[in-house]
């Protein structure tokens, strides 16, 4: 049989050091003494999130959320929830209105993430059309194309105040504005599903787990601008997205809801998928299209803008996957809904991958004006193994590092540029005490050097340069000069590149000297590297307490660094030393060290 | 299925509406919903799914549809499924094996007790449910 | 067109719509920096040079691509925009190899000027250069990889300019290069030896093969009588390389100079144009009358012939079978002139000077090129050849007394020297061909709808009540449309709705082909081809039927069109070329 009531513990960190584990045991109690014990299941369970207002307790079904929980509660609890079914009002969180009468945008706050994009992640079967309909699936396709104009759809998304996702942050109404005022008989709508930034995955999980979200809106864009094709360009490393795409596009055109005469409106609107092949540039919305177009992925200079001239220099409507995936719930809800949600300039959520040295890494989605410290601590759950937090990247190859002094700014679209970092397509990583910023900055000059198309010569000879200095640095050859040189370098690229991709290659090293110069130096003038990551500049040492003198080590060194006698302490002539480790991995006494 | 006008699709809304909140009320089926975007997969998901099979046909129960849904949001526990028995909360549980499958199947849809160790919470409301998700 | 309004640091200046701003700088007499950019292809984008901002705000954008817009305001030049623009000269430079005195470029040089332009005078940025070696697989062409700064000019060339597809870029970033498919050599490419790419790289990267040496071994060598022949497109294209005016015609003083070099007689093969114009107008005519296949298409451009052999083999029996005006002419000089003028033919050093890179190819092309017995052309030199073997000949040129040419290899019409330019050859062609057909002669023989740089110039021409349909094409990426009629009609064995087809690969025709001085844009096209226009004009004869020489020549040696003479001479045959040779 079923209990009639379940009682939820947070058995969280913090609430266990505020007595969770004493309250547990009082309700225990409580329901033997009341007599309800068979009626009722407590458990303790993982962190609830909401660790300001602990202790808390839950109580299912009702779904009642209490806060600031005392052990001597417990009594309270039982008899006049359990027993009577009366919420103890007082203890409730957010004691204006129950959550029985909550509206929808008043709760988002104990949880921090409010799911739009991901609406329906979680929820809905993707490979089963129905489910996506019965959650007010293709309704907004239904008021577009019945009940709206192009003129009206674009005032919804001018009040939403949509921006593009995929990190340029444009005005989506805007966009939209172009194409549907320029003259052509032809225009095209595509998908930007090439998500290639290191980390990120957002664009992958909303399209495997809602893939129609997408395809009603480049439909509902399609009526919008006039436009009877769409195309999603997708990265072939995708297969499950793309599968789940296909099976969604076969039951959609079954469906009528797309192809031919939609729902009988006489609005003809299909999709093709086009597949990437391994270019990370084919992210950057020119080369894309010209990808489809079947040439060499590389950008061409804009303007002129693909909304003017795009596809076959036709007017086109790119946008990112998660840009395409607020549209239609922008359209249901209104605009007015939506424009409640977020800052001043960068209206609704923004979904985040939070990932690194961070204790619950996943996929995160908070309304903009969240703050760092919020994604991280709250949401995140801290730095793992109780490590020191030493910064945040955000945007992917093409953002900056934010430290401790920043993470109390409220994210938005401006705010992450004003500190130096940008928004981009969503990647977090978080990085601790063991990171080498510097290996951090080199990781990241790697990429875009290898996802380089090679076109223009700020980003191809610019990128390869920095990189090679960036690798003297961490093999302990840097000088003063790098830093003039990275410098004059970073701002040619920066000014320079034909593409966001050189603009902003030189991000992450330029950020990393701002805020971490101490590190640098460390690695060029010390030639030591703080964290240990950057083997070239480590030092061995043995240890004399703990060598014996067997001289393994010194037969094993391929230089012959290592003198001693036997049954005396061993010395490693550090001039000698070529740092390949074989000594360490040597002992068995655990002598030999790094620093 | 054919193609619907305007009508049939709104008629088809309603359909799907009612018959997700039947389930609720008239204690019909029970449903077991699995995790299986690339991340859920790759974290054995699929071993999951043929687990809950191989435990539930073992157990002769047929009144239980195991389907797949998308990232849940917990992706630091994956792999995570949602329980949903009519009586009893909706329950999702995380870092689930072939073991607690099998568990679960035991304690919560047969025994309806809730199985401690694994619960987790969405991490948002449902911006859908009118009221949010309850 | 509307006009637009904009500012070019703070100079008001209208232009057209559609004007890029580095076209409205022009007009405010701002030279924005360019590397990349040509006036020939779609803007690139890549060099970064001609980098501007936007006034009142941080955008900065590509001068040569932006279109300008209302009331636009960029500022073109200032400190922060200079240091930027050096730096990424700067690290072209770290690129590419400091060997400028040992460059074909030297003094001649796009990265030279910029590298003047913006006072260069270190290299602060390590330097990496390719080590792949050249690629002198091809007659015509060099390609030089250490060289190459990867502006993308000589793809674009290849690819949209003339649709050969033999340069395209490969791998990416900084392992970038631009090479034939698959990185095989040039020769086993498609590449039609057009030379386009030369005329386009800024830097040393691709040239013309050089041959001046042999010239001047040949001069040295008592044992050989040198002969020299000249292309139509050479006296008007000369004069830039001394620094006259563009299209400025220099016919008297080039022979002076020929024979200062060490020549024993000066031929012209405007001659050779004449007697192609008689041969190939025969032939024409004998289409018609008899049958074959229709249209005809010229076959005096090398590069048009091994296109037609790599990409429409099913349509080579449409091609003239006679040779160009510089194989006549070689074939001509080893017999006729031999005996002429009395000397062992295998002695003769026949030179062809021409504003082609293909041509020296076709010099050894096949059997049919050795015609007389010996190789019927020995050695051809491009224009650019030409002015350095000038220059280093100690020949003042601009101060040389004008001479004549020698006859009757050096006499011509005005018909012959038009084939320079787009059109000319179907003009010239049309002037005799009416007279053939007729036995009248044309009224207007300038034959305005043939000449100008509309790409596929279209016409017809009555013949006295009959209509003679043309077309004129240059580029070769033009030819699709029409070659798509011909095969689409011959699918049902019915005829394209053209008699004669002429196609020049090069854009302008030959006045713009590979091997003529740098700097080729539709400006100078067109200043070139009115020298040539203005050289028909002055011709005492107008008509290749009105030469007195030619005449002579078929009396005395050859008969008549299409003997049998004239066919082992002056005549050749095709064949269907693999595209890549794998």
């Amino acid at each position: 049989m079923a209990f009639r009531n379940y009682i939820l513990v947070c058995g969280g960190t913090a609430c266990e050091s505020s007595r969770a584990d004493q309250i547990y045991q009082n309700l225990i109690e409580e329901c033997k003494a009341q007599g309800v014990a068979d009626e009722v299941q407590i458990v303790k369970t993982g962190c609830f999130g909401f660790c300001e207002q602990g202790p808390i307790v839950k109580i299912l079904p009702e779904d009642s959320f209490y806060v600031k929980v005392k052990p001597e509660d417990a009594k309270e609890l039982v008899s006049e929830h359990v027993i009577k079914g009366r919420e103890v009002a007082r203890l409730l969180y957010d004691k204006e209105s129950s959550r029985k009468h909550a509206k929808v945008e008043d709760i988002k706050f104990y949880q921090k993430q409010f799911r739009i994009v991901l609406r329906n992640c979680g929820f809905i079967d993707p490979e089963n059309i129905d489910e996506y309909i019965a959650r007010e699936g293709y309704q907004a396709l239904e008021k577009a194309l019945f009940e709206m104009t192009g003129e009206d759809i674009i005032e919804e998304l001018k009040t939403a105040g949509l921006r593009g996702r995929g990190g340029a942050g444009f005005p989506t109404w805007m966009k939209w504005n172009f194409s549907r005022q320029a003259a052509n008989d032809t225009k095209y709508v595509v998908c930007n599903a090439d998500e290639g930034d290191p980390g990120a995955y957002m664009d992958r999980s909303t399209l495997e787990g809602d893939p129609h979200s997408v395809l009603e809106a480049m439909t509902i864009c399609g009526k919008t601008i006039g436009a009877n094709k769409g195309f999603i360009y997708i990265r072939a490393e995708y297969p499950l997205a793309i599968h789940r795409l296909e099976i969604a596009m076969k039951q959609a055109r079954e469906y009528g809801l797309l192809g031919s005469n939609i729902l009988g409106s006489g609005f003809d609107f299909d999709i093709e998928i086009r597949l990437g092949a391994g270019a990370f540039v084919c992210g950057e919305e020119t080369a894309l299209l010209h990808s489809i177009e079947g040439h060499r992925g590389m950008p061409t200079p804009r303007p002129p803008f693909p909304a003017v001239k795009g596809l076959w220099g036709k007017p086109t409507v790119i946008n990112n996957v998660e840009t395409w995936a607020n549209i239609p719930v922008i359209i249901t809800k209104g605009g007015n809904w939506f424009n409640k949600i977020g800052t001043a300039d960068s209206k609704g959520t923004k979904v985040f991958a939070l990932t690194g040295k961070i204790r619950n890494s996943g996929l995160v989605e908070v309304p903009m004006g969240t703050t760092l410290r919020e994604i991280i601590y709250d949401i995140g759950g801290g730095i793992a193994n109780n490590k020191k937090f030493k910064a945040v990247q955000t945007g992917g190859p093409s953002g900056g590092v934010i430290t401790e002094d920043d993470l109390d700014t409220p994210i938005d679209f401006g705010s992450l540029v004003r500190i130096g970092s940008m928004m981009g397509s969503g990647g977090m990583i978080v990085m601790d005490e063991d990171d080498c910023i510097v290996d951090v900055a080199k990781f990241y000059l790697n990429f875009t050097v290898d996802e380089s198309c090679g076109k223009c010569a700020p980003c191809r000879i610019g990128g390869k340069s920095l990189c090679n200095i960036l690798e003297k640095i961490t093999i302990g050859n840097g000088t003063m000069k790098d830093f003039e040189t990275l410098e004059t370098i970073g701002e040619a690229m920066k000014k320079g590149s034909l593409c966001a991709l050189g603009q902003t290659a030189p991000n992450p090293v330029l950020s990393t000297i701002k805020h971490f110069k101490d590190e640098y130096l460390a690695h060029i003038v010390d030639k030591s590297c703080p964290s240990g990551t950057c083997k070239k500049l480590v030092k061995y040492t043995i240890n004399a307490e703990k060598c014996i003198g067997c001289t393994a080590c010194a037969r094993k060194c391929p230089v012959a660094a290592i003198t001693g006698e036997r049954k005396q302490v061993h010395i490693i002539d550090q001039s000698v030393c070529i740092k390949c480790g074989v000594c360490m991995e040597t002992c068995k006494f655990g002598a030999v060290e790094i620093h | 299925m054919a193609k619907m006008t305007l009508e049939e699709l709104r008629r088809l809304r309603d359909k799907k509406q009612n018959e997700l909140q039947k389930r609720d009320i008239e204690g019909k089926d029970s449903r077991i919903i699995i995790g299986m975007g690339t991340c859920g997969i790759a974290a054995g998901a699929k071993p999951v799914l043929d687990a809950f099979l191989e435990v539930l046909e073992e157990k002769h129960i047929d009144n239980v549809s195991v389907t797949q849904t998308g990232c849940m949001g917990l992706c630091y526990v994956e792999p995570t499924i949602e329980v949903i028995v009519p009586g009893m909360p909706d329950v999702i549980y995380g870092k689930v094996d072939a073991a607690t499958a099998r568990k679960i199947v035991e304690q919560h849809i047969i025994g309806k007790q809730l199985v401690t160790d694994h619960m987790f919470d969405r991490p948002a409301a449902d911006i859908i449910k009118k009221d949010g998700g309850k | 067109m509307s006009i637009v309004h904009v500012k070019i640091n703070g100079i008001p200046v209208e232009v057209e719509e559609g004007t890029t701003v580095l076209n409205a700088a022009k007009k405010a007499g701002v030279k924005i920096p360019t590397l990349c950019y040509h006036d020939d292809l779609k803007p690139f984008g890549s060099c970064g040079l001609c980098i501007v901002k936007q006034e009142g705000s941080a955008k900065i954008i590509r001068a040569c691509a932006a279109p300008v817009s209302e009331n636009l305001s960029v500022i073109t030049h200032d400190a922060e925009l200079f240091e930027v623009r050096k730096t990424i000269l700067e690290l072209i430079l770290s690129n590419h190899p400091s060997s400028c005195l040992t460059c074909i470029r030297n003094g001649e040089c796009e990265l030279q000027d910029l590298a003047v332009e913006f006072g260069i005078r270190e290299q602060p940025f390590e330097s990496r250069i390719s080590d792949r070696p050249k690629d002198t697989s091809s007659a015509s062409i060099v390609l030089d990889p250490e060289k190459c700064i990867k502006c993308g000019r000589c793809v674009q060339v290849c690819q949209d300019m003339q649709g050969v597809f033999a340069l395209e870029f490969i791998g990416r970033g900084d392992g970038t290069v631009m090479a034939p498919a698959a990185m095989l050599q040039l020769e086993d490419s498609p590449c039609v030896r057009c030379g386009q790419c030369a005329a386009h790289c800024p830097v040393g990267a691709i040239y013309e093969k050089d041959e001046t040496d042999s010239f001047r071994s040949a001069v040295k060598d008592p044992n050989k009588q040198v002969v020299v022949q000249i292309a139509p497109s050479i006296r008007v294209g000369l004069s830039e390389s001394f620094g006259l005016p563009a299209g400025t015609v220099t016919t008297k003083k080039i022979y002076s100079a020929i024979r200062r070099l060490g020549a024993v007689a000066v031929h012209d093969t405007n001659f050779g144009a004449d007697l192609t114009i008689m041969e190939e107008g025969s032939e024409l005519v004998a289409r018609l009358t008899k049958g074959g296949a229709l249209p005809q298409m010229t076959s005096c451009c090398p590069a048009w012939v091994d296109y037609v052999e790599k990409y429409y083999p099913d349509l080579l029996d449409h091609v003239s079978s006679a040779k160009s005006p510089m194989q006549m002419v070689g074939a001509i000089e080893k017999t006729y002139t031999a005996q002429k003028m009395g000397v062992d033919p295998a002695k003769l050093y026949t030179v062809a000077i021409m504003p082609c890179t293909a041509k020296k190819y076709e010099a050894i092309r096949d059997e049919h090129m050795h015609s007389s017995g010996y190789q019927d052309v020995d050695l051809v030199l491009t224009t650019r050849e030409f002015a350095r073997l000038i220059k280093s000949s100690g020949i003042d040129f601009l101060h040389l007394e004008e001479e004549e040419a020698d006859s009757p290899i050096g006499e011509y019409s005005g018909a012959g020297t038009i084939f320079g330019a787009t059109g000319g050859v179907m003009e010239a062609a049309v002037r005799t061909a009416y007279h053939v057909v007729t036995g009248k002669e044309l009224e207007h023989i300038e034959v305005e709808s043939v000449r100008g740089l509309s790409e596929v110039k279209k016409g017809a021409v009555d013949f006295d009540g009959t209509p003679i349909r043309v077309a004129v094409i240059h580029g070769l990426t033009h030819v699709k449309e029409v070659m798509d009629e011909i095969r689409a009609a011959k699918a049902e064995g019915k005829q394209a709705p053209y008699e004669f087809i002429e196609v020049m690969a090069c854009r302008g025709g030959c006045i713009a082909g590979g091997g003529q001085p740098y700097g080729a844009n539709d400006e100078l096209r067109v200043e070139r081809s009115a020298g040539l226009y203005a050289d028909d004009k002055n011709s005492k004869v107008r008509c290749s039927h009105h030469n007195e020489s030619i005449h002579k020549l078929y009396e005395e040696f050859l008969e008549k069109p299409l003997s049998e003479k004239a066919h082992h001479l002056l005549h050749t045959s095709y064949q269907d070329l693999p595209v890549y040779k794998a």
